[in-house]
């Protein structure tokens, strides 16, 4: 089977830092693959590779089209991208914060809809039907989240989580086949994480979307992550099965060597 | 080819530089620090000028003589634009560390409308002389139309006050702390840096050293009004800009750079369009060189 | 108290320190005299031991607000604002506000009414540069210069090739766009304080080159003898135009509003706000961002576009004296003042900051300085401008009760 998105030799270079070292990572259709590694280790710099934030110095990506050709993003805009079906959220959670929760998942929808300038000032009935359509998709997403009663309220008065939350409904609106999650559950309490934990496993079972996860809470990455790829220095250190990735005496370094060690998390 | 004249415009553009660079200063610095553009700069700068001028005049009707009414305007226009800055900061920047930058950018653009119209009220809207305090050296005789005494004083500042500065910035406490700020503010403020003392004192020597430059050109072209610091404050950013924002030798590169340019511009080309051709050097740079000669690329943090 | 009053006194020793030299001493040159205006540091000394006392107490309660606002506590809506959001209260306040526009030129003189006339004419352009700075969040500060691109189009075309005002209107919005455009593709990638500068520089360079390109706009003496736009071919005396200009005016802005609300409250609309609130996220949803500014710079400044060829038809008289930065500056701090993205906010505010000084003449003088005090005060204290914008409010049918709501 053909992955959906195949990262070859991806590297990145800040000035004379390297990033990222010749990358490679695949990850099939509703495959959850988990991206994990010390803080520094050049894990949002990928996320933010391949959205198009960043042009890769060497290497790069190449995503299964919706019509099954293979395109690479090499050279894309962040938001063109989006509209290939590639979505993320925000380690440092970056919404829309004045406008309402509702309003931020419309956002999500602006690419997968087409009312333009004379559609808005003529209001005719095509752009009045898209508007209530777009309306109405993202109010069923917020519900899906558990954030309809937030619907009108602006989103930086949403409660931590809910924040966290909005920000995947966001994403989820413009319907991803691969969802980017930089931290999810960074900041959340052990409730929240697992609402979180059922999102994501339900996201996964019902839409389908494949997602790259980055996240320093274990137990979620073991519950969550088919596979797994551990990122030092910018380099892949290992890859495989939770089981494999625990048993791996790499890992166990990488992370020892930061005094945290995989057990105590797991 | 006219040696002469071509000379003269290298000299004038020197002394444009070198006053481009000593504003440019304050706003790089302040850049560096916060990364807002202060765009009342150009108004201390006036400010510190005009007080010069006042001490000026109240001294000469007392009847002092020359050096040490030099040397009193000189300290009470560095002392009161310090002042200045350092009121503007707490004012108009301060409770807006955590705002938008739209905002703090509003808040900068109004105060820089108040002072001008400050002193457009307290004193007068029109031109007023100002006396040239620096006496004819001798030994330029032989070049007077080429370069003038107080161009020369003009260049020897600048190169003194770069310096100091530079000395500042490099080896003092108050330098290191300086520079931990313009890096990470919070870093800096968890390793113990009184990060608003800091800011304050970035305000306070910017705005004297604007001051300096105020006094200095003042007393070469002859005349002041409550306006000059606005064209002369963007200016000085376009030199900021060329140079590297956030830069301090790429300031001072940066004003030379414009200077000379607009001077031989002006003098080979045409005068008219003096100012657009600033603007357009802006643009230009702006669009193919945003991070400046001397400034590093500034990556987003995502 | 004690606390208090010692800073306030503090405050005020150290701004009478600050404003002596400015404000007490003046000296005269020719006649070699020294003013010394000593009343003037009591006054300023007085003023600044009150304003302390009110600064602080503003800058505290802005504090405790926002904690209260971060804990999640959600306070019941104000009676007012019950009362503005009710659809039948509105549309009677509306239709009352349209009622008096209509009326104006019947009960007040004809130069009261060019001054409404003025008045609207800003709460076009303001309205424009509103979509600019309150919706996208593109500070432009060179905004005048797209209002002289449309009075001298009208002006040129007209002289050149007798083209009527009511084709100009719509020539003038298109160039006015057009220069947006241009203006547009350049900086787009300029963030906030950049773009702020470059536009500056960009209204200074079309003032400077109308004054020196005299082939093409006669340089300062200006372009004279411009006609009053015809309506249906009437002949009417001076003041007969100059009513029937205002009437143009009052639909030209009515025009406005409905377009910028529409805008507002459409794909295009939300994706300039999010582009306001954060550029980078903006682009990662999908937004394409150079589309959605260039977008903004062309629509924004189509109506200053507009209002510079009623403004020219109006003056009958236009030079570059009539756009300079100062234009540009007014029309901000009717923005800022109006709540960025606030129709009702931005038309009230123009209307107060263009008529107050013409009919209190005490405050034209101070009428800079204030202004330059109001941007401070209004970024310092009330960003959101004097009119809360408040968000739409999507109404849904009540659905099957949520199954995790709780986290």
């Amino acid at each position: 089977m053909t992955p959906l998105l195949a990262i070859r030799q991806l590297t990145m270079d800040f000035g004379g830092l390297r990033a990222l070292e010749a990358l490679d990572l695949s990850i099939h259709p509703a495959q959850t693959v988990a991206l994990i590694g010390p803080n520094g280790a050049g894990k949002t710099t990928l996320f933010n590779c391949i959205t198009g934030i960043y042009r890769p110095t060497a290497g790069e990506a190449r995503l299964q089209a919706a019509d099954g050709r293979s395109t690479s993003l090499q050279g894309l805009k962040p938001n063109q991208v989006t509209a290939l079906g590639i979505c993320r959220t925000f380690q440092n959670i970056r919404l829309f914060g004045h406008m309402s929760a509702l309003e931020n998942v419309m956002i999500g929808r602006h690419c997968r809809t087409r009312a333009g300038i004379a559609g808005a000032i003529l209001r005719n009935r095509r752009t009045r039907d898209e508007e209530r359509q777009a309306a109405d998709d993202s109010y069923r997403l917020l519900t899906k989240f558990g954030l309809a009663r937030h619907a009108n309220d602006p989103a930086n008065s949403l409660p931590y989580g809910a924040q966290r939350r909005l920000e995947i409904a966001r994403a989820m609106a413009t319907e991803p086949r691969l969802l980017l999650l930089d931290e999810p559950a960074a900041g959340m309490n052990a409730q929240e994480t697992q609402a979180l934990d059922r999102i994501i496993v339900r996201l996964r079972e019902e839409e389908g979307v494949a997602i790259l996860l980055i996240e320093h809470d274990m137990r979620l990455v073991m519950s969550l992550a088919q596979r797994i790829c551990v990122v030092d220095y910018g380099r892949k250190i290992a890859e495989g099965t939770p089981a494999e990735v625990r048993r791996n005496p790499a890992v166990i370094k990488a992370y020892l060597g930061e005094d945290e060690s995989m057990e105590a998390h797991a | 080819m006219n040696w002469d004249y071509l000379l003269s415009l290298f000299m004038g553009g020197l002394t444009r530089g070198s006053i481009y660079a000593l504003i440019a200063l304050g706003y790089t610095m302040v850049y560096g620090i916060i990364t807002l553009i202060n765009f009342a700069h150009g108004e201390i700068y006036m400010i510190g000028a005009f007080t010069a001028l006042i001490a000026i005049g109240v001294l000469t009707l007392a009847g002092w003589n020359g050096t040490a009414i030099l040397l009193i305007a000189a300290v009470a226009a560095v002392v009161y634009a310090a002042a200045y800055g350092w009121t503007l900061e707490r004012i108009a920047y301060r409770p807006l560390r955590h705002a938008p930058r739209l905002s703090a950018l509003i808040s900068a653009i109004g105060m820089s409308l108040f002072l001008q119209n400050y002193v457009r009220m307290a004193q007068t809207a029109n031109f007023l002389p100002f006396p040239n305090l620096i006496p004819e050296f001798a030994f330029l005789k032989p070049v007077a139309h080429i370069v003038r005494s107080s161009e020369l004083v003009i260049y020897a500042v600048t190169a003194l006050v770069m310096l100091l500065l530079t000395l500042l910035v490099r080896f003092t406490r108050m330098g290191k702390a300086m520079r931990a700020t313009a890096q990470d503010r919070d870093m800096a403020m968890l390793s113990g840096v009184d990060v608003d003392r800091v800011i304050s004192l970035t305000f306070v020597i910017g705005s004297a050293i604007a001051a300096t430059g105020g006094v200095l050109i003042a007393s070469h072209i002859g005349q002041i009004n409550f306006y000059i610091g606005f064209l002369a404050g963007i200016k000085a950013f376009v030199a900021a800009v060329l140079g590297g924002i956030g830069s301090l030798p790429g300031a001072v590169l940066g004003g030379l750079v414009l200077g000379w340019t607009e001077s031989f511009f002006t003098g080979y080309v045409s005068s008219d369009y003096e100012d657009v051709f600033a603007f357009l050097f802006l643009v230009g740079i702006l669009i193919f060189r945003p991070s400046g000669l001397l400034g590093r690329k500034q990556m987003e943090k995502v | 108290m004690k606390a208090e009053f010692k800073k306030s006194l503090l405050a005020a020793l150290w701004f009478m320190f600050l404003t002596f030299p400015i404000t007490v001493v003046r000296v005269n040159t020719i006649e070699r005299t020294v003013a010394w205006r000593w009343e003037r540091l009591i006054w300023i000394g007085a003023a600044t031991f009150i304003l302390s006392f009110i600064w602080r107490r503003l800058l505290h309660r802005k504090q405790t607000g926002r904690r209260e606002v971060s804990a999640g506590e959600v306070r019941p809506p104000s009676r007012w604002k019950q009362m503005a959001a009710d659809p039948r209260l509105k549309g009677l306040a509306l239709s009352a506000a349209a009622l008096c526009f209509l009326v104006i030129p019947l009960l007040f003189s004809w130069n009261k009414t060019i001054l409404v006339t003025n008045a609207l004419i800003y709460v076009v352009i303001a309205l424009g540069l509103n979509i600019v700075v309150g919706l996208a969040g593109q500070l432009v500060l060179g905004y005048v210069a797209f209002f002289a691109v449309g009075a001298y189009s009208y002006a040129l075309l007209n002289y050149h090739f007798a083209v009527g005002f009511w084709a100009a209107l719509p020539m003038g919005a298109a160039l006015a766009a057009a220069f947006g455009l241009l203006l547009g593709f350049p900086v787009l990638r300029l963030r906030g304080d950049y773009l702020a500068i470059v536009t500056l520089g960009f209204g200074e360079i079309i003032r400077i080159v109308l004054e020196n390109w005299n082939a093409l706009s006669f340089g300062p003496s200006g372009i004279d003898n411009i006609p009053p736009p015809g309506f249906f071919g009437l002949a009417l005396t001076l003041r007969q135009t100059h009513i029937a200009i205002y009437y143009l005016m009052v639909a030209l802005t009515l025009l406005t509003i409905l377009v910028v609300h529409r805008l507002q409250h459409s794909r295009i609309g939300r994706s300039w706000e999010a582009l306001r609130e954060d550029e980078t996220a903006a682009q990662a949803m999908g937004i394409d961002t150079t589309g959605a500014k260039l977008s903004a710079f062309a629509l924004g400044a189509c109506w200053a576009g507009m209002a510079g060829v009623v403004f020219a038809a109006k003056q009958k008289f236009i030079n570059p004296g009539n756009f300079t930065i100062w234009e540009s500056i007014l029309v901000l701090c009717i923005v800022v003042l109006g709540g960025m993205g606030s129709i009702a906010g931005v038309v009230l505010a123009a209307l107060v900051l263009v008529i107050l000084p013409e009919a209190l003449r005490v405050f034209a003088d101070y009428r800079w300085l204030l202004f330059g005090a109001l941007l401070v005060l209004m970024m310092v204290f009330r960003p959101g401008g004097l009119v809360n914008a408040r968000r739409r409010a999507y109404a849904f049918e009540p659905s099957a009760p949520e199954k995790s709501e709780r986290p």
